[in-house]
């Protein structure tokens, strides 16, 4: 846990104690607007099936209800007045108990209809639900995965869609029935004996209050495991990320002893979460058998004196079974119920996050030339045109070219700390624009800033005179190639991660991107070429490799305007010489900007900037900037340095 | 397999005992309730003895109390058990993977680890928490039930042994017909959450080609894919609650339609018939119960074969008996050395090839070549990260498998390529060097590494936070915080691995300067991709495709070896290179 978090989960703590109460309120409110919305996807989609369901479980219910009220039928209406004849007429017991036969041939239907549907909902539910997270994180800034630990968004798709599963296919049918069936056993309670039914209710608050008091602390210590179990995995995370280091420093005895204590603190939580969940159900149950005495000996009395009948005593006393059945099981699905809700919470977080705004309606068209003027085609043409539709109806064309303006530009990531100050600065369509800089001068963002993985707060960019908030998204990305030092990779074959850039891209198209970008050597050197199947992590491929197919990427995408972020800062410089070559022909005809560590392999710029805290020092090119003899000159002649 | 799992129950074998005990004794309470209930109806309801009531009222209370009090029990020691047994298994498998060597971690990779230590274990808990509360339950209470209701009426409890077997080999036939689909629904889930993970990790690459839709198409397949196998295995295990019901509910109505017969004909009473219904149900109950944890093991099956896998792994590299303890210099020789990893398909492709070299103590050597010419597999032979497939690596003139490994690797420290600091400060992370080192012994190392400039400029100094993964200082910065720590350990041998990339020339020459004249007697070893990194070494070696291209120092090789030449000039021309 970082420093940070300790923070917060202080202030969390102290604020919790403080609002205790208030909170407790708020939680239950919020709880319930979880709930409605769940239930708004379960009835959302599957109105029908899930009207069918209710049914399905309250014909079940009574079935099961229904058989317990018959044994009271069948010993005082059927077999009591036969006791003791001669020759006793069974036909009406015989179809009595093949009404009842029939009765439960209805339930056991309805509980296999509502069991089945139950799937077709919380399966379709938990898609929906995944898709929306999905779809939606799609749309989400960048901002957001860089404020969010992946881990906790992962985190969000499994353990929290798990417990939702759980709560829907089985807590909440289950919970709905044992409502109906408690429901429907005290109106046959209640007909059956008023007093001895005050009796069961006295019993059922006992119960309640005993389910509150283990269910409470229960789900504390569920919590509370819960948190225990996700320090385990970070912990687990961290050392098994870094396990080729514990090896080299011989650390392994001090990192088993930090593992023991975490270890230790799970099992203690566990321990106390999973006992008050044990005993739960032998005190429900014993509480029932409590009940069921007081029942016998006060109905005992009751017959005695003539005003009960057995019958009724033997039934209120199956009613008494049969109603701490479902006591205990509510209870029982409590926990996993408080789980999944605060699971729930979580996902809604992720569905509500603020998206990405896009406002833009200036879209990338395929064009032609008719006539010298610029017309809007169906097919690919190599040609492409900015559709630009006007407020007066008028829609004009600009041909796409890779001009890009930054007019006094500023930018920070949280509003009170500025990263970037009045950047101006002009890539004429075909140039190289190279940015020099220590490590957090602004570099990187700049160039985040053209296909607006973030917006900025002041000054305009325009790309091809059209100020880029006013371009589509993706049309704008489109326009784009990046390659990032950080390469991200795929699972798939190799050359399927070549092909992200361009779906509809030949094998020989791939082919010759890869040639263009060194990496064919390599790849024909893997064991199934390019179809050798990748991890994501790219694991079996060194930092180098990785790079060489991300420029690979970039090549088969063909935009007019080229990122180059650290692009070749691990290929070793023999492979870079290279590599250079084919970057040149990449970089032909292209809009460049270009960040690298080496200043040799930007000298042949047309324009440097170099930059301090988020300034333009310096810019040039590389003739001016050496005869400034300012702190480009500095840098190249290694007078300072750079970090 | 049960076998090696169950060595791990150890100190909560106690527990693990008693929750069946009390399992056992709760059963017997909750058999011998519906007895005395009955007892209420038959006899004393009809001879109106409220006396009578009141004694087995008495009794009956006091069953349930033992009831409540050895269900408590059983709560409880099964709860210590099943998470104690947990415990033991995570800590079983982290000492394990502590004595991993590089390749045990590189065959079942970091994250595949994690998943065995967190959620199989998971599984294996509740399963076994199932297995010593229920699995004795549920027989139990099967047996005890059976014989009760036997002991009320011989002819009316032969509906049992119809019923039983029909509901037992229904749900049993459910269980096994569900297990394939649910693990095919687990592997879904793995694909599942890969096509997550690389989103969010390569959310820049997405949304640079503005991809999105073609990802949110990949997890659509997947997503439905979960779906259709979800719901083809869940629709198999929904048949478990109308079989039941109906095992149970014909198996009522027939107990009622011939209990009623006899009692009319006097030969059964009314108290008995409802116990009888009143087993009926805990047989069936309990078969349920049975057929529940028979899925969960076999859910759990497969967790416990991932956690044994992890477990049995004989770690690849381990100390030879009597090994030697003490490192007499830092020399360093390569015999004839190959070596190919464990993975490699093909067995004539080896990283290494026919490696002979010789380094002497305190000398420092270069090591530069291409991306994929073995340079790091090189030096990770030198601490025994990997062990040589042929020849022998000797340093300080001893075999390095003859040495134990710890004392091996406290006198070689190596600095990573990847490399990792840990969550905590900055002298928590160099202590990993020496954990007995004191603060002037932190700054003067630091100094040696040239990090002390900048970590003085932190507000916290030496206490500042690292945040995990190291993501909070740069990547120059890191790197010299992790030459400080493996200084620390003062080793005979040092190997920087690419260590100083991020490093600028300068502030790189000044780390080599403070290695020459303060640790002259250390051998040092420098990967770097820089010929500034490596060109006044004593000697460098030039790597090409696993094989030593050539030796020499800067000058003889400028002469002789042409990827040397190409290197250099490539980095040299054009005046002083920078970075």
């Amino acid at each position: 846990m970082s420093k940070k978090e300790k923070l917060n989960n202080k202030q969390v703590k102290e604020n919790s104690d403080k609002n205790n109460k208030k909170a407790k309120k708020k939680s239950s409110s919020v709880d319930f607007k979880t709930v409605k919305r769940l239930l708004k996807y379960a009835t959302g989609i599957y109105k029908f099936q899930f009207v069918v369901v209710i049914i399905s479980i309250i014909v079940s219910s009574i079935a099961n209800v229904m058989g317990i009220q018959f044994l009271q039928k069948l010993i005082d209406d059927y077999i009591t007045p036969l006791m003791g004849q001669e020759n006793p007429d069974l036909s009406n017991l015989f179809m009595a108990v093949v009404g009842m036969g029939v009765m439960y041939l209805v339930g056991i239907t309805a509980t296999y209809i509502y069991n089945r549907l139950m799937i077709n909902i919380s399966q379709g539910v938990l898609r929906q639900v995944r898709e929306d997270m999905f779809n939606h994180m799609q749309s989400l800034p960048i901002k957001y995965f860089d404020t969010h630990a992946h881990g906790e968004i992962m985190s969000t798709y499994t353990n929290d869609v798990d417990t939702l599963r759980q709560m829907i296919s089985q807590s909440i049918p289950q919970v709905f029935s044992s409502v109906v069936t408690m429901a429907s056993i005290l109106i046959s309670m209640f007909t059956t004996n008023v007093y001895l039914t005050l009796i069961v209710l006295g019993m059922v608050v006992l119960m309640i209050f005993c389910a509150r008091y283990l269910g409470g602390n229960g789900s504390k210590y569920f919590v509370k495991q819960q948190d225990d179990i996700s320090k385990v995995n970070g912990y687990i995370e961290e050392m098994m990320s870094g396990q080729k280091v514990v090896k080299v420093f011989n650390h392994e005895e001090e990192s088993k002893e930090k593992f023991d204590e975490l270890n230790e603190e799970l099992c203690d939580s566990s321990t106390q979460a999973n006992m008050y969940a044990n005993v739960l159900m032998p005190c429900i149950a014993n509480i029932g058998n409590l009940g069921y005495v007081f029942v016998a000996i006060i109905g005992g009395m009751l017959s005695v004196n003539g005003i009960l009948s057995i019958g009724s005593i033997a039934a209120f006393l199956q009613y008494i079974k049969a109603f701490t059945n479902p006591v205990s099981q509510v209870s029982q699905q409590m926990n996993s119920v408080i789980m999944a809700l605060a699971g729930a919470e979580r996902i809604f977080a992720l569905i509500d996050e603020e998206p990405e705004v896009d406002d833009g309606y200036v879209t990338l068209v395929n064009a032609k030339m008719e006539n010298g003027k610029l017309v809007e085609t169906e097919e690919r043409t190599g040609i492409w045109a900015w559709k630009h539709p006007h407020h007066d109806g008028r829609v004009t064309y600009t041909r796409l070219r890779g001009h890009v303006e930054f007019e006094n530009v500023n930018f920070g990531y949280t509003p009170n700390k500025m990263v970037l100050h009045d950047i101006t600065l002009e890539a004429k369509e075909g140039q190289k624009v190279s940015f020099v800089g220590a490590t957090g001068a602004g570099k990187t963002t700049i160039t985040n800033l053209i296909n607006r993985f973030y917006d900025i707060q002041d000054g305009k960019i325009r790309y091809d005179g059209i100020n880029v908030k006013k371009i589509k998204k993706k049309d704008l990305r489109k326009s784009l190639g990046m390659v990032l030092q950080d390469t991200s990779l795929f699972t798939g074959t190799v050359k399927d991660n070549i092909r992200y850039a361009n779906l509809n891209a030949s094998d020989e198209d791939v082919i010759k991107a890869a040639k263009l970008a060194n990496a064919d050597h390599f790849i024909r050197n893997l064991p199934d070429g390019y179809d050798t199947v990748i991890s994501g992590s790219g694991e079996g491929l060194s930092q180098g490799q990785r790079q060489l197919l991300s420029i690979a990427r970039a090549a088969l995408y063909n935009p007019p305007v080229l990122i180059l972020d650290e692009a070749t800062s691990s290929i070793d410089t023999r492979t870079e010489q290279i590599v250079q070559k084919g970057m040149d022909e990449l970089m032909k005809g292209r809009t460049v900007f270009v960040i690298a560590h080496r200043l040799s392999t930007i000298r042949n710029s047309e324009l440097i900037m170099v930059l301090d805290h988020g300034r333009i020092l310096e810019r040039g090119n590389h003739k001016e900037l050496m005869a400034k003899q300012g702190m480009y000159y500095a840098l190249y002649t290694g007078k300072i340095e750079i970090e | 397999m049960i076998k090696k799992l169950a060595s791990y129950i150890k100190e909560y074998k106690k527990a693990s005992i008693l929750t069946p005990i009390f399992v056992v004794l709760e059963v017997a309470m909750e058999v011998i309730i519906p007895m005395l209930m009955s007892k209420i109806i038959d006899v004393g309801i009809p001879n109106s003895d409220i006396k009578y009531i009141l004694e087995i009222g008495i009794l009956l209370t006091l069953s349930a109390i033992m009831s409540l009090a050895f269900g408590m029990l059983s709560g409880r020691f099964a709860a210590k058990a099943s998470s104690g047994f947990a415990k033991n298994l995570r800590k079983g498998m982290f000492y394990k993977i502590q004595n991993f060597s590089f390749e045990d971690i590189d065959k079942f990779s970091t994250s595949s680890l994690i998943t065995r230590l967190t959620t199989d274990v998971t599984n294996v808990q509740m399963a076994y928490m199932m297995i010593i509360r229920i699995l004795i339950r549920g027989p139990v209470m099967l047996l005890a039930a059976l014989f009760m209701a036997f002991s009320i009426d011989v002819r009316l409890s032969c509906v049992f042994l119809v019923s039983i077997p029909i509901l037992g080999v229904a749900l049993f036939y459910i269980a096994i017909k569900a297990h394939p689909n649910f693990e095919r629904v687990f592997k879904k889930y793995d694909k599942l959450n890969e096509v997550v993970q690389e989103n969010v990790g390569g959310i820049r690459v997405v949304k640079a080609y503005a991809n999105e839709e073609h990802e949110e198409k990949k997890f659509e397949d997947v997503n439905n894919e979960v779906y259709n196998y979800f719901k083809k295995a869940e629709k198999i295990v929904a048949f478990n609650s109308p079989i039941m019901q109906f095992v149970v509910y014909f198996s009522v109505l027939i107990i009622s339609w011939l209990g009623a017969k006899f009692i009319i004909g006097g030969t059964f009473q009314t108290g008995e018939l409802s116990s009888l219904i009143t087993y009926a149900w805990q047989i069936l109950m309990s078969l349920m119960m049975l057929s529940m944890v028979f899925v969960m093991i076999i859910i759990a099956q497969s967790s416990a074969e991932r956690i044994v896998e992890v477990i049995d792994q004989e770690p690849f590299i381990k100390n030879k008996k009597n090994p030697i303890k003490t490192i007499k210099d830092g020399s360093i020789t390569f015999d004839h050395v190959s070596f190919a990893y464990s993975d490699e398909k093909d067995p004539n492709k080896f990283a290494l090839q026919d490696i002979n070299l010789e380094i002497k103590s305190g000398e420092t050597i270069g090591i530069i070549g291409g991306t994929g010419s073995s340079k790091s597999s090189l030096v990770q032979l030198i601490p025994r990260l990997y062990d040589a497939t042929k020849g022998t690596v000797k340093v300080g003139g001893v075999n390095v498998k003859d040495y134990d490994m710890e004392s091996l690797r406290d006198e070689v420290s190596m600095v990573l390529q990847k490399n990792v600091l840990f969550s905590g400060t900055i002298a928590e992370n160099l202590r990993w060097g020496n954990p007995n080192a004191d603060d002037e012994e932190l700054e003067r190392v630091c100094k040696l590494a040239q990090a002390d400039s900048f970590i003085q400029e932190f507000p916290d100094k030496y206490d500042t936070y690292i945040d995990q993964g190291g993501t909070n200082v740069s990547g120059g910065q890191r790197q010299r915080l992790c030459i400080a720590r493996a200084l620390l350990k003062k080793p005979k041998i040092l190997i920087l691995d690419d260590s100083t990339s991020a490093v600028d020339t300068k502030t790189d020459s000044y780390i080599r300067k403070a290695f020459r004249e303060e640790i002259p007697n250390t051998t040092k070893i420098i990967i770097a991709q820089r010929v500034t990194s490596v060109e006044d070494c004593d000697r460098i070696i030039v790597m090409d495709e696993g094989k030593i291209n050539g030796i020499g120092t800067s000058e003889e090789l400028l002469k002789t070896n042409k990827i040397y030449q190409e290197v250099y000039n490539s980095q040299m021309k054009g005046g002083e290179d920078n970075e």
